[in-house]
Parts: structure tokens; sequence; C-alpha cells
């Protein structure tokens, strides 16, 4: 049954090229913002509940992938009344391409939000082509 | 334990505790509680036990300075916005979608709020709000005298 989707919810995450997961978790697709500037591209992705330890960033070939983990909370004592969100473990992977450099990729995260910097290679750069008049 | 018995499992774990979180979350899934998908932005879940609440709110990414939390009666007010990124000139975004900008949810607690008691931490993006009960809105346990 296929239900209204609103903009703030997550969104449950496919098993990536066919893999299985060990962890009995739900994962979901952290959110992410990708802009470029003229050195880098930046991707910044919203992981609510992860760390710098919890956070892994591995790249394979072309294929980056984010992962992260968060355990689930429980209070002990309370009982959850009212729920709109449930925590689960973070994956997505993307592909990028040559001009990548990708021995220069840097991460931060603050706040529950990674930073990534992926600085171009030098080739990729933008050249500019000066034209000369010919008289 | 002394004796031996088919019930002897409780040093190898503990499984009243894993059944009654089992029944707990089924009675959840039926209850209505739970809601599929959030409505507004930041999305909560609200934990309610004898003496206080615990809101929590995932809130990834922003400055906790700026968030307001405000307490009239029995609701909750949280306000607050997330910083865009400034991109400077000829930057652009090849994909956008986290969701920002200002944000306002009112919750409504199942009791009156001390809020002097009130405590809020901000942690790896989520915010957790430690809501009290007021003192005359608590349970109260009344004796029967013999007649």
């Amino acid at each position: 049954m296929e239900k209204e989707k609103t903009e703030v919810m997550k969104q449950q995450a496919q098993t990536p090229l066919e893999t299985e997961r060990t962890r009995n978790r739900r994962v979901y697709v952290p959110k992410a913002d990708i802009y470029e500037t003229k050195n880098s591209i930046v991707l910044i992705v919203d992981m609510p509940g992860v760390d710098e330890q919890t956070v892994d960033i591995t790249l394979e070939k072309n294929i980056l992938t984010i992962t992260g983990n968060v355990e689930p909370v429980v209070f002990a004592g309370k009982s959850l009344a009212y729920s709109e969100y449930d925590t689960g473990d973070y994956q997505r992977a993307f592909t990028i391409s040559d001009e990548v450099d990708q021995n220069k990729i840097e991460a931060t995260v603050k706040n529950g939000v990674l930073r990534l910097v992926l600085n171009k290679a030098e080739k990729a750069k933008l050249k500019k082509i000066a034209i000369k008049a010919d008289n | 334990m002394f004796q031996p018995g088919i019930w002897r499992f409780g040093r190898l774990m503990d499984p009243y505790a894993e059944m009654s979180r089992l029944r707990n979350e089924m009675n959840r899934l039926f209850s209505g509680a739970s809601q599929p998908f959030a409505q507004a932005y930041p999305a909560v879940n609200i934990w309610v036990g004898d003496q206080e609440a615990i809101v929590t709110a995932e809130l990834a990414g922003i400055d906790p300075a700026k968030l307001d939390i405000s307490v009239l009666g029995d609701n909750l007010t949280l306000t607050g916005s997330r910083e865009p990124e400034t991109l400077q000139e000829n930057e652009t975004y090849h994909r956008k979608e986290r969701n920002g900008s200002r944000f306002s949810r009112t919750l409504q607690l199942p009791f009156r709020i001390d809020a002097d008691g009130i405590d809020a931490r901000y942690d790896k993006g989520i915010l957790k709000i430690t809501v009290p009960r007021t003192a005359e809105d608590k349970p109260r346990k009344i004796s029967i005298k013999a007649a």
C-alpha cells in the first residue's frame, strides 16, 4: 500500500548491491546536499545520532560508501507514548568520478552532520584559455 | 534456583524483559501511537513516565544557542532555525535534499510542566528534553482510614 510521503519522513534504505546485513536494525538513507565549488565537491549528510566513532566512510574504486551505526535508545521506566521517528543505522553510497582526487578527501562530523570535502584532482580544475586576438 | 527444573534459564538470559519489550512494541504498533511518517519538522518521540516525560527530536546540525524551548501550562514549544550553507558565487547545488530553515512545533504533554525543572541536552544531532511534572500534578497516594 503506497502511502503519501511527506518531505520530512525518513526513507528506509534498499540493501545496496544485493548484499545482506548481519545487524538486525533498520537502515535509513540519510539526506544529503551536494554542492560544487571551484576546487572541491562538498557533501553534507544529515545523520542524527552518529559521532566520529560510529560513522564509517570507505572508498573502493569509485564508490564512496557512508555508514553510520546508531544504538537504539530506551529510557528505563518510561514508555514510548508518541513516536514519529525510529532509530536505525544509516547507509548510502555515491559514485564519484575520476575528477576527484581520491587521496584528498576530508571528513568531519559535527552535531550529527557529516561533511565531506572531495578535492578535485589537478587536471580536472577549470583552466581558462586565453584567446589571442589575431590581427 | 536451587532445584533443578526447566525454568532455570534465568542465568542465561532474562526472557521476560525481551518478551515485555516485544509486547510493548506490538501494542504500540496497533495502538496508533506511532505514526509511520512524521507530519512536521522536527520529528519527535515522547517517552512518558510517572514523574517526568522525555522528548527527543532528531535535529541535525543546529546551533543549540539558537534553539528556543518555551513552556505554557502543558504545552512545550520548540522554535529554532537551521542556517543554510552560504554558497559563494559560481558555486552550485547538484543535490539538495536536507530540509531546513525555520521551524516551530508545539507539543501537548499529558500533564502540567514544571518549567524550572526542565533539562535540555543536545548531543550528536539529537535533542533530548527531560520534562518534569509539577508537584501538584503528580499522582498522590490516598490512605484509607478504618471506620
